[in-house]
């Protein structure tokens, strides 16, 4: 206990009369009664009421277009075709119509949706290399056991990109296409930039052993992902510089989504030339979809999705109405509150003083 | 004595140190660890023995093949050594349950399929806790570690054979066989034999109080028959062999013997063997063999180690751990069943990893992944937090101002770190008297003599003005005076008295020079029982003046008036000083001289015929035979005056009146009023200030030479108890001083008479049988012998009888005793310990009969004890009684305060002492125990079964009373409860014996139930601890038992809280409490104001702790529903582990240290307060309950409103988790703003820096972990998020409703309920001020019938003190 200093005199071991040792700090006493909870109540639901206001009104100018196209129209062939597995690397594509009533303006978001494909399992989550990823050689040929059972192929070769994660990414392709007055027109779509600058710039990067290496001489060597139809290094055959581990849907995709029903970006429309200049104008479109990512193993569900955003994110009417549901019930507790303290509490003034 | 002061208290000090606990003794079978040893196995030590040579002597190889495998006197304490430390402290930690479960855990994530996090991670609490505690224990340690050295490296002088001299070396060198020479007051460095002492009689005294606690000399004997007896030079052809029994450690027994080379053999004994720390006092030096050391020393065996209590709030937390148990396996199972079922329902996904496992399997699997995920639910880290808030709590115990004691310079001594809650939760305080509600320093205050009160209202006076000195000088410390208006002038200072001045304290020396002249170059010290206040006697004027008469010329004038002490009186006041200053053990001795020699006989003053004379003229009819007295001196002027008065001074025996001055004989009275008024307008002239200038007065008269006076002085009185010090101090304030002692004779001076030498015949000690001791002297005056004695009135006053012969006599004599008694039992009113003081003289004839038979009772060998008892019980016959003293043993300040403050608090006390029960009671009204309303129940008996209908008649007494009352106090509208009157049971020693057999406790449990208060007299140490024990395991109450001695150690260890005063009797209490302070007063704040905190905070804390991880617990669980029960986490586990780890620790480490849910003040104020705690209020299963459920939702909410505001969005893992794990931490944090009662500028600085240091750490982690930590690297997660308004949205919307309903509770709970129970405690405070008046009022007009003491079989209960209880 406290060391006693060595003090001369008679009262060498008096403690100190400190006000922190004596246990006299000033101190304020949060004694929440009525009269102080009050105030801030009524401030708490004006404050969540004007937030909740002005939250939906935000929401109200997004627009989302959904399309569940699991087995809708014609992909409903390539559905049953993927059932089964013999026929796993067998083409199939299908068209889905997408009717747009109201113009989406400014930036158009096309996102992948996947319903009850758990992303979020233990297992899988960790079943990825980010070593491997960030280009690291001696992890390319000597991959992370966390990548198990994506870790080698049958023959011993080393798995680019290993685990889980990399061998199921989605593969499906879209192509969105305009019906307008001139003839159906593609509508560009960018498939970059739509990963965070620290992903593409920081924590995936292709291996580099030599300057004048080609990607495919760099993965020499390695496996593809047994699930895959290309190799990591061609996945994106129109930009070459999008390929091997910095591309972007491969980063997008390794960000685990954090529950089994998800949406991933696909692209962002290239708003450059007429009539995309100011988002996507109003009228039929259609998605050419091919078709290869299996779901009935899942009993899961695929979809795309076009949306604008806003400065919080996408249409979720959630928040809005959460905050004005709170807004109301810590009204109704003032209210309450202020009865209480009218009827039994105001005594207690007088008491105080 | 300054020094022999010093030296004590280091030698405390250090054994204080090196024995954090533990030694005790058992001096007088105490019912402790040994006592109960000795019953299980008493041929313990039986069997081998130990041979003790000389070191250096001539038998060197004997003592080499002897004596090499005991240990050195070096002695190592410490638990571990520098290489020892880790794999010891390791395994002694691994020893705990909680950290089995950490290893546990850890170990279970090293198997791959139930992995949760890295590896290393779930190592991180384990590690932490480890070295938490690894460091605590190795400070411990080195402290340990430094005592041990300080005390190795003491310097003793030890024989050497080589020098042939006595050489310097350290304790750590002595070794068995060395001869040790040791000097006054130097402490003993090893067991020794006592083989030489300075002392012509071959005695050496010893000081055991760092052993057993007692202040008293002890008397240890040298080796009888020693070869070379006396000579201490001769030691190096110390030829003989000792045996004795192997190291034990019965501090009260050793046996063995020594053999002389020529064959003799030597009994040893106890009284050979001095003990290791012990002091040796009064005497100049001694020479001893060691034959223990170091470890092997009964006082190092009697060290055990420090005992570990267990609060009562953490058995409380301990069920409440088992829940959290029970709720991890809920929740883990659930997730194992929802993992099997969810697995039942896909096949083969692409998702999933290894889906050849059967969902079973799967289940099972996940189970103990949960665990490991859901680990912090069970608050382990709890016990590591709850261990270093006790500590911050006991700093602040530590710190308390309102502890420490200014004139002792002491703190409080917090021995036991784990229970400071306890102390908020005491039901019942077994409080020991003497020392603890007493200061323990007997004060002599007045006495009767010859029938004649002697008031000493000076002295009484005295004692109130050092009062008030002393307040006015110890001013800087805050006490509450009492404001008591007692009746008397004896309740008075009985009831204010602060305490003595010792060695420190700062009183202005000019005030106490003023006040006290006797004694005012008096080396100030303090030594056994010889406080200032004991020795400043301030005599009683009238006494005074009529011991004057013996000597002053003002006699011969005023001789044969009425209005003097008749010459009967003379002598009886002469005999009452001889018997105060003969009549006792005490070793006199004086700090300028070597101790314990008697002075030389100084020139007596008067010539021994003229005594002689008046001896035998005023003694009873049959002193009449001479034989020569043992003065030596020479005649002196008083010759003339003593012959007058022997020629005037008449046999009229005058009725000793009740006003001493209220007859006298008008032809004298002028001079004789002339001089009385003189004396008296001086005393009254001057009051206090002023009392020593009559003091000044009467040395005038006495013609006193300073030189005397400066003798008078240096005198030094060391007693076995503070009674009989008290007694001398007073026989010596009326001249009548005890100057030396030695084993035939007495050195005594005389008022007016000078030195005597007292031949002393025989001493009969104390014995708690017969009560009384005795002397046995031949009469320095009349030559004849002399029996005096003294002892407990009830004793006395049966042995005193009406002598035979003239009626005259008789009479007068009848009316001395029916005097004396009316003036003991007022002092016994008044609390003040009484004693009476007989006389016997023998005839010579009588005298060789009664020496014959005692001769042989002390020569007998078989059963010498009941033969010296039965022969002093022959001899202390036909006493003539003399008179009663008065010995004020003052209650210590604020006791009867602090009493009634713990009462309030709705604390029973129990009063256990050794004392009688008068005393008792008195002490018991003294300290407001007792109250005037109060009715008194009083159990003694001598049977079982008077003992079981007693028991029985008392309940119905009880039940009765308490019927009555219920009904008297119907018509005042209130319970009985709310009013001051109540039972208080007395009950004496051999009735609680009884009463705490097997069939008779439950009856005295339930009779004890209804009392107020209980007071157990005459109790034995052991049947206190039994006490305690009873009350404590029948009722399952916490029991407090605070006591000063070593009769007290037993109770203070069965207690749940054991409290040691450290005062006069040293350390022992002390050393076996929990907590030491220094005054009873201490208790107050201590139980009040510390034990309700230090329970609140901790409670608040605990709960608080369980909240915080029962709602983060359940954030992870509730993500298992949205990822299949896998027992995947939505946080970088780095981030989960270091949450409760580092980010959320330290607030609820200041909550439970800083917080103060009521102000001390208050709390002072308002004792009732104390009864939350006390009914453990805030701590309750409902509460517990109450807490998860208030987590569960809180987690819900923070679960949810982030899992709808991202449902369906592209948000990853990571950054989902990031506003969870941020909205909880302000939840957490923002939640003990709310919960805490006060905030200081620590309690922000640490909220601050714990939310700095969260954000701070998940930022620079998103920053710079790019793979840190595999496979969840967070590297973008946060700056990301934390860019984003919609994460600021959701936290806020999060936050507020999270901790909405627990502010709405607060707000309409201390709307409704708090100010409430303020309110009415206030009410009830000046409600019940004022119902106590109109009780009173009720009960003296209702009295007689309701209050009836109950005396069966109970003789010794007066009348008088029966009614006085009324």
């Amino acid at each position: 206990m406290g060391k006693v200093k060595e003090k001369p005199g008679p009262l060498a071991r008096r403690p100190d009369n400190s006000a922190f040792k004596q246990q006299r700090l000033p101190a304020w006493s949060p004694m929440l009664t009525a009269n102080t909870v009050l105030p801030f109540f009524y401030l708490m639901a004006l404050i969540c009421l004007l937030l909740g206001v002005w939250l939906l009104l935000t929401v109200q100018s997004t627009h989302e277009i959904k399309k569940d196209y699991t087995d809708l129209g014609t992909c409903q062939l390539c559905h049953e075709m993927r059932k089964d597995v013999s026929n796993a690397n067998k083409p199939c594509s299908c068209r889905v119509d997408i009717p747009v009533e109201k113009a989406l303006k400014g930036d158009v978001f096309i996102y992948y949706g996947l319903r009850n494909f758990h992303q979020n399992l233990r297992r899988y989550m960790d079943s990825r290399d980010d070593g491997q990823m960030l280009g690291r050689q001696n992890k390319l040929k000597d991959p992370s056991t966390y990548c198990m059972p994506f870790r080698k192929d049958k023959d011993g070769r080393p798995i680019a990109p290993c685990g889980a994660v990399a061998n199921s990414m989605f593969n499906d392709t879209f192509i969105l296409k305009y019906h307008g007055r001139s003839g159906p027109e593609v509508v560009p779509l960018l498939r970059t930039g739509i990963t965070w600058y620290t992903d593409k710039n920081v924590k995936y990067r292709n291996p580099k052993t030599q300057e004048n290496f080609t990607l495919a001489q760099e993965f020499n060597g390695t496996a593809k992902p047994p699930f895959w139809g290309k190799p990591v290094y061609e996945l994106d055959e129109h930009n070459p510089i999008n390929n091997g581990f910095i591309n972007e849907a491969l980063i997008v995709w390794m960000r685990e989504a954090a529950f089994p029903n998800f949406k991933k970006l696909y692209g962002v429309l290239h708003r450059a030339q007429k009539p995309f200049i100011n988002g996507l104008p109003v009228g039929n479109y259609s998605v050419e979809i091919s078709y290869n990512f299996p779901v009935q193993y899942f009993r899961g569900r695929k979809e795309v999705v076009l949306t604008t955003l806003t400065w919080f994110g996408g249409q979720n009417h959630f928040l809005p109405i959460a905050y004005l549901v709170t807004s109301s019930l810590i009204f109704l507790m003032a209210v309450g509150l202020t009865v209480v303290w009218w009827k039994y509490g105001k005594g207690g003034k007088n008491m105080k003083a | 004595m300054e020094r022999l002061h010093w030296v004590q208290h280091r030698c405390r000090q250090l054994l204080a140190g090196d024995s954090e606990r533990g030694w005790y003794s058992a001096p007088n079978g105490l019912p402790n660890k040994n006592f109960l040893d000795r019953h299980s196995s008493p041929q313990r030590v039986s069997g081998k023995r130990r041979t003790v040579f000389a070191r250096h002597g001539p038998h060197q190889q004997e003592y080499e093949a002897a004596s090499k495998k005991y240990k050195g006197n070096a002695i190592r304490t410490t638990k571990y050594s520098l290489l020892t430390f880790l794999p010891m402290n390791l395994f002694q930690q691994f020893h705990r349950a909680a950290n089995l479960y950490f290893l546990f855990l850890a170990l279970l994530n090293w198997v791959p399929v139930v992995e949760a996090f890295q590896k290393e991670i779930t190592m991180i609490p384990l590690v932490v806790v480890l070295t938490v505690i690894a460091i605590k224990d190795a400070l411990e340690d080195y402290r340990r570690y430094l005592f041990d050295k300080k005390v190795n490296n003491n310097v003793v002088r030890v024989f050497c054979s080589k020098q042939k001299t006595y050489v310097q070396k350290c304790w750590k060198d002595v070794q068995v066989g060395d001869f040790v020479r040791l000097s006054s007051n130097e402490i003993i460095p090893a067991d020794l034999l006592l083989l030489y002492s300075s002392d012509p009689r071959g005695v050496c005294y010893i000081e055991t109080s760092n052993l057993d606690g007692e202040t008293n000399l002890k008397q240890r004997q040298v080796v009888s028959d020693l070869p070379f007896q006396g000579a201490e030079l001769t030691l190096e052809n110390f030829r003989s062999r000792i045996e004795c029994e192997n190291p034990n450690n019965d501090l009260s027994r050793f046996r063995g013997y020594m053999e002389h080379p020529n064959g003799v053999r030597v009994g040893l004994h106890n009284s050979n063997l001095l003990l290791r720390s012990c002091t040796i006092r009064n005497t100049e030096t001694v020479v001893g063999i060691v034959v223990y050391a170091g470890h092997e020393t009964k006082a190092m065996m009697n060290n055990s180690g420090p005992r570990y209590k267990r609060s009562q709030l953490e058995k409380r937390l301990n069920t409440d751990v088992l829940w959290c148990v029970v709720l991890l396996i809920v929740m883990c199972l659930t997730a194992a069943v929802g993992h099997g079922l969810w697995m039942k329902n896909l096949k083969d996904p692409i998702f999933q990893v290894d889906g050849e496992t059967s969902p079973a399997l799967a289940g099972f699997y996940v189970f103990w992944t949960m665990i490991i995920v859901l680990q912090v639910l069970i608050p382990i880290s709890l016990y590591v937090s709850i261990e270093i808030v006790k500590l911050g709590q006991i700093y602040f115990i530590h710190n308390d101002l309102a502890l420490y004691n200014e004139q002792l310079d002491s703190r409080i001594q917090c021995r036991a770190l784990n229970i400071t809650e306890d102390l908020g939760q005491i039901q019942y305080l077994f409080s020991d008297k003497t020392g603890t509600l007493t200061e323990n320093k007997m004060v002599f205050r007045r006495c009767s003599i010859f029938g004649v009160e002697y008031p000493h209202e000076e002295n009484a006076r005295r004692l109130e003005v050092y009062e008030a000195e002393k307040t006015e000088a110890g001013g800087r410390s805050v006490t509450l005076k009492s404001g008591c208006s007692g009746k008397s002038l004896s309740c008075r200072s009985l009831s204010c008295n602060r305490s003595s001045v010792s060695l420190h304290t700062l009183t202005d020396e000019a005030e106490e020079e003023e006040e006290d002249q006797l004694t005012n170059h008096i080396q100030r010290k303090t030594s056994a029982f010889c406080s200032r206040v004991a020795r400043e006697v301030v005599p009683d004027p009238m006494l005074v003046r009529k011991l004057n008469w013996l000597r002053s010329p003002v006699l011969t004038l005023s001789d044969g008036s009425s209005g003097t002490p008749s010459s009967l009186e003379l002598t009886y006041i002469t005999d009452f000083f001889l018997a105060l200053a003969m009549c006792n053990s005490v070793v006199v001795s004086s700090p300028s001289q070597p101790r314990h020699q008697v002075p030389e006989a100084r020139t007596p003053l008067k010539s021994l015929e003229e005594i002689k004379l008046m001896f035998q003229r005023f003694s009873f009819s049959p002193f009449s035979t001479l034989s020569p007295p043992q003065i030596r001196g020479s005649p002196h002027s008083f010759t003339s005056r003593l012959f007058a008065r022997g020629k005037t001074g008449s046999f009229t025996f005058p009725t000793p009146p009740d006003n001493t001055t209220g007859r006298s004989e008008p032809g004298l009275e002028d001079q004789l009023e002339t001089s009385k008024l003189d004396s008296l307008s001086r005393a009254e002239g001057k009051d206090a200030g002023g009392m020593e200038e009559r003091e000044d007065g009467t040395t005038e008269n006495t013609k006193m030479s300073p030189d005397e006076r400066d003798y008078d002085d240096e005198l030094l009185y060391e007693a076995e108890s503070p009674d009989e010090a008290a007694l001398v101090h007073a026989a010596q304030a009326y001249r009548c001083t005890l100057r030396g002692r030695s084993a035939e004779s007495l050195l005594v001076d005389l008022p007016g008479i000078g030195s005597l030498v007292v031949q002393l015949l025989h001493i009969l000690p104390f014995d708690s049988n017969r009560k009384r001791m005795s002397v046995v002297i031949r009469h320095p005056l009349s030559g004849q012998v002399v029996v005096y004695t003294k002892g407990a009135d009830s004793v006395i006053m049966d042995l005193t009888e009406t002598p035979k012969g003239a009626d005259h006599a008789q009479e007068i004599y009848g009316h001395i005793r029916e005097q004396t008694q009316k003036h003991l039992d007022s002092y016994a009113r008044d609390g003040l310990r009484t004693l009476c003081i007989a006389k016997k003289v023998l005839e010579e004839e009588e005298y060789e009969v009664w020496l014959k038979r005692q001769l042989l009772a002390e020569s007998s060998i078989e059963n010498r004890e009941e033969l010296l008892l039965e022969s002093a019980q022959r001899l202390e016959t036909h006493l003539t009684l003399l008179g009663t003293t008065g010995i004020l043993d003052r209650l210590q300040e604020e006791v009867p305060e602090t009493i009634e403050a713990l009462q309030r608090a709705g604390i029973k006390v129990w009063v256990l002492t050794g004392d009688k029960k008068e005393t008792a009671i008195n002490i018991a009204y003294a300290c407001k125990l007792l109250r005037p309303n109060d009715q008194l129940l009083t159990a003694s008996c001598g049977s079982k079964e008077a003992c079981a209908a007693l028991l029985q008649q008392l309940r119905l007494e009880v039940q009765h009373g308490e019927d009555s009352l219920t009904t008297g106090a119907g018509n005042h509208g209130k319970s009985s409860s709310d009013c001051g009157t109540g039972f208080v049971l007395v009950t004496d020693g051999c009735t609680l014996d009884w009463a705490l057999q097997e069939d008779l406790k439950n009856d005295f449990v339930v009779l004890s139930c209804k009392c107020k208060a209980v007071i157990c007299c005459r109790s034995t140490p052991l049947q206190k601890s039994q006490v305690v024990q009873l009350i404590r395991d029948q009722l399952g109450v916490m029991a407090l038992a605070v006591g000063d001695g070593a009769n007290d150690v037993s109770m203070i260890q069965v207690a749940d809280v054991g409290i040691g005063i450290s005062g006069q009797e040293g350390m022992q209490a002390v050393m076996s409490s929990d907590f030491a302070v220094s005054r009873f007063k201490h208790l107050r704040k201590l139980l009040l104001v510390h034990g309700r905190w230090c329970y609140s905070r901790l409670a608040n804390m605990i709960l608080y702790f369980i909240y915080k991880n029962v709602m983060y617990v359940n954030l992870l669980f509730w993500y298992q529903f949205f990822c299949g029960f896998s027992g995947s986490v939505m946080t970088n586990s780095w981030v989960l582990i270091f949450f409760n780890l580092l980010f959320t620790s330290v607030p609820p480490l200041i909550y439970g240290v800083l917080d103060r849910d009521t102000p001390a003040d208050t709390l002072m104020e308002l004792p009732e307060l104390y009864q939350d705690t006390q009914s453990s209020k805030v701590y309750i299963p409902s509460m517990f309950w109450f807490t998860v459920l208030d987590a569960f939702y809180q987690s819900l909410v923070c679960f949810f409103v982030p899992y709808f505001a991202y449902a369906g969005s592209d948000v990853g893992d990571l950054s989902f988790g990031s506003p969870i794990n941020a909205s909880a931490l302000l939840i957490i944090l923002l939640h003990q703003v709310i919960e805490s009662h006060t905030l200081t500028w620590i309690h922000v600085l640490v909220l601050v820096f714990s939310s700095s240091f969260y954000f701070g750490f998940v930022l620079l982690f998103s920053v710079i972990c790019v793979t840190c930590s595999p496979p969840t690297n967070p590297l973008g997660v946060e700056t990301l998020q934390m860019s984003q308004p919609l994460f600021y949205i959701v936290c806020a919307l999060t936050t507020v409703t999270a901790l909405l309903p627990r502010l709405l509770f607060r707000a309409l709970h201390n709307t409704l309920h708090s100010s409430a129970a303020l309110k009415s405690a206030q009410m009830d405070k000046e409600d019940s001020e004022r119902y106590r008046r109109r009780m009173q009022c009720w009960n003296l007009k209702h009295s007689p019938a309701n209050r009836v003491p109950v005396c069966v079989d109970n003789p010794d209960l007066e009348p008088n003190s029966a009614s006085v209880m009324s």
